[in-house]
C-alpha cells in the first residue's frame, strides 16, 4: 500500500485519483509512525521547492525519509526534495541524491515554464517496464534537476538535457506528472507500486 | 522535442457541456466527464473548461464537475470563468484541476495575477486576453468582445508576463467563429515577445490552420472548440498531418 506523505504542498487530488483508477490502495503520511503503514512512499508536490521544503521540515519528516529503505518516489517539487539544493528559493533540500536543482535558462531561447508534453531516454530502470523509449509525459516546472550519470534513469531535453527521473537506491524521483501522463504515466505509478522492497 | 500541443475548449454552464457536440459514440453530449475522456482518448494533449455559470451560488455545481473530470482524466485541465479571489482558485485546484484561466478579472484587478502566482506558482495562471482590432490597434475586450478596454492588447500581455502569468491564451475575436484561420501575425508577435508559452485562438476551421499556426508563429498550442466538437477534424488526423510537416506533437 502507497502512503502519501501530506505536508500541505499543492493539490494532491489528482494524485489520489488516478491511483484510485488503477486500483492501487493509499493511505496518507501525517507523522513519522505513519511511514511504517506503508510499503511504498509518494513525495508529492508543486508549488515553490524552498517553500516546500519548509513544510515538509516542520512535519518533522525529513529524517525519518532519509532513512527509509523502502520504495519512495518524488513526484514533481517532490523530486526536488529529494536532492542537494534548489535555486527556488536558494534552499537546501533533502540531500538525498546528490545533485542540484536549476532554474532554467532563458537566454537558451526556450519558454519557462517548460509546460506541455516531451519525450524521454529511458534508461530500462523497472520504473519504466513496458514504457517505450521516447514516450511522452507532461512537464509543468521552471526548475530543473541537473543531469548526472550516475542517478539519472531518464534524460529529457529542454535547452539541454536534464534529468526527467533519478534514483539512487529506494529513492526515485521523477520531473514530469505521471498522474498527468496519459497510459504511460499511469503505467509508471503501476511499476512504481509493484517495485520490491 | 517539446510537443506542439492541441487544446480543445468545452463550454460548461451549470455542470454540463453546452454547446453542440456532435460525437456519434457519445452516450450524453452534456456530460463533461464523458467527452473529456473521449477527447482524452482521441489524443487531446491538455483541455480547456470554461465556466459561464459564473454567478457565485453556483459555484458549488462547478467544483463537483472538476472533481468528476478530475477523476476520470489523465491529461492535465484548465478552468476558466468567474474566477475572481484566491479562494475560487485555491477550490479548484484542489479539486484537481491543473490551471485556472482568468481574463476580466485580471484586467479589473492586475493584482491578481500577482497573488495567484505567489500562491500556487506561476504554472497556475493562465490569463486568457480576448482582442480585437480597433482603428488599426489591438485593443483587449471583455465579455466575449463586447466591452472594449484602454487596453493595447500587446502591452497587457507584456504586464501580465511580469505580473506573473504562466502562460496567454489569445483569442482573436475577429477571427472566432470565422473559421478562415488564426491571426497568424498577431500570435507571432506575441509569442516572440514574451518568454512565457502562448496557446492560439479564433478561427481554427481546417487541418491546414493549425499547420500554418505552428509553423508561421512562435505559438505552443492551439485552442479549438466547434471543430472538434462537430468531429470535423479528427484530433488523431490532425496531428498526423501536423507531423507530415515535421510539427512535434504527441502520437
Amino acid at each position: 500500500m502507497i502512503g502519501i506523505v501530506n505536508y500541505g504542498a499543492g493539490n494532491i487530488f489528482s494524485l489520489t485519483s488516478a491511483l484510485e483508477r488503477l486500483n492501487i490502495p493509499f493511505g496518507m503520511v501525517n507523522t513519522e509512525a505513519d511511514l511504517d503503514k506503508y510499503t511504498h512512499i509518494i513525495i508529492p508536490g508543486v508549488g515553490h521547492a524552498g517553500a516546500a521544503m519548509g513544510k515538509l521540515e516542520q512535519t518533522g519528516l525529513v529524517a525519518p525519509i532519509k532513512a527509509l529503505k523502502k520504495p519512495v518516489l518524488g513526484i514533481c517539487v517532490g523530486m526536488q526534495l529529494l536532492t542537494e539544493h534548489s535555486e527556488e528559493g536558494n534552499a537546501d533540500m533533502m540531500n538525498i541524491v546528490p545533485v542540484k536543482t536549476r532554474l532554467f535558462d532563458k537566454n537558451q531561447g526556450i519558454k519557462i515554464p517548460h509546460m506541455g508534453w516531451n519525450n524521454i531516454d529511458h534508461k530500462n530502470n523497472s520504473l519504466f517496464e513496458g514504457v517505450e523509449n521516447l514516450t511522452q509525459f507532461y512537464f509543468v516546472h521552471s526548475y530543473f534537476i541537473e543531469y548526472n550519470p550516475t542517478f539519472d534513469i531518464a534524460t529529457a531535453n529542454y535547452g539541454k538535457p536534464f534529468s526527467a527521473a533519478v534514483q539512487k537506491d529506494n529513492f526515485y524521483g521523477v520531473q514530469f506528472h505521471p498522474e498527468k501522463s496519459g497510459i504511460a504515466g499511469e503505467r509508471l505509478l503501476k511499476n512504481f507500486s509493484n517495485l520490491k522492497q | 522535442m517539446l510537443s506542439k500541443r492541441i487544446i480543445p475548449c468545452l463550454d460548461v454552464k451549470d455542470g454540463r457541456t453546452v454547446k453542440g457536440v456532435n460525437f456519434v459514440d457519445l452516450k450524453d453530449a452534456g456530460d463533461p466527464v464523458e467527452l473529456a475522456w473521449q477527447y482524452a482518448q482521441q489524443g487531446a494533449d491538455e483541455l480547456v473548461f470554461l465556466d459561464i455559470t459564473a454567478t457565485h451560488e453556483r459555484r458549488g455545481t462547478t467544483i463537483e464537475m472538476v472533481k468528476s473530470v478530475a477523476r476520470q482524466l489523465n491529461i492535465p485541465f484548465t478552468i476558466g470563468g468567474g474566477i475572481t479571489t484566491i479562494a475560487d482558485a485555491e477550490a479548484l485546484l484542489n479539486s484537481g484541476a491543473d490551471k485556472i484561466s482568468i481574463n476580466s478579472a485580471a484586467v479589473r484587478n492586475p493584482k491578481l495575477i500577482e497573488d495567484l502566482a505567489k500562491a500556487f506558482g506561476v504554472q497556475f495562471v493562465v490569463v486568457a486576453v480576448d482582442t480585437k482590432l480597433v482603428d488599426g490597434k489591438n485593443m483587449v475586450h471583455l465579455n466575449g468582445g463586447r466591452l472594449i478596454t484602454e487596453l493595447e492588447t500587446e502591452d497587457w500581455i507584456l504586464k501580465a508576463e511580469s505580473l506573473g502569468a504562466g502562460e496567454i491564451l489569445l483569442t482573436s475575436m475577429d477571427h472566432d467563429g470565422t473559421k478562415n484561420g488564426f491571426d497568424c501575425s498577431l500570435l507571432d508577435k506575441v509569442a516572440r515577445s514574451i518568454n512565457i508559452p502562448v496557446i492560439a485562438s479564433g478561427g481554427a476551421g481546417k487541418v491546414e490552420h493549425f499547420t500554418e499556426v505552428f509553423l508561421e508563429t512562435g505559438v505552443d498550442a492551439a485552442l479549438a472548440a466547434s471543430v472538434f466538437h462537430f468531429g470535423e477534424i479528427p484530433i488523431p488526423y490532425l496531428k498526423s498531418e501536423l507531423k507530415k510537416h515535421n510539427i512535434p506533437v504527441r502520437l
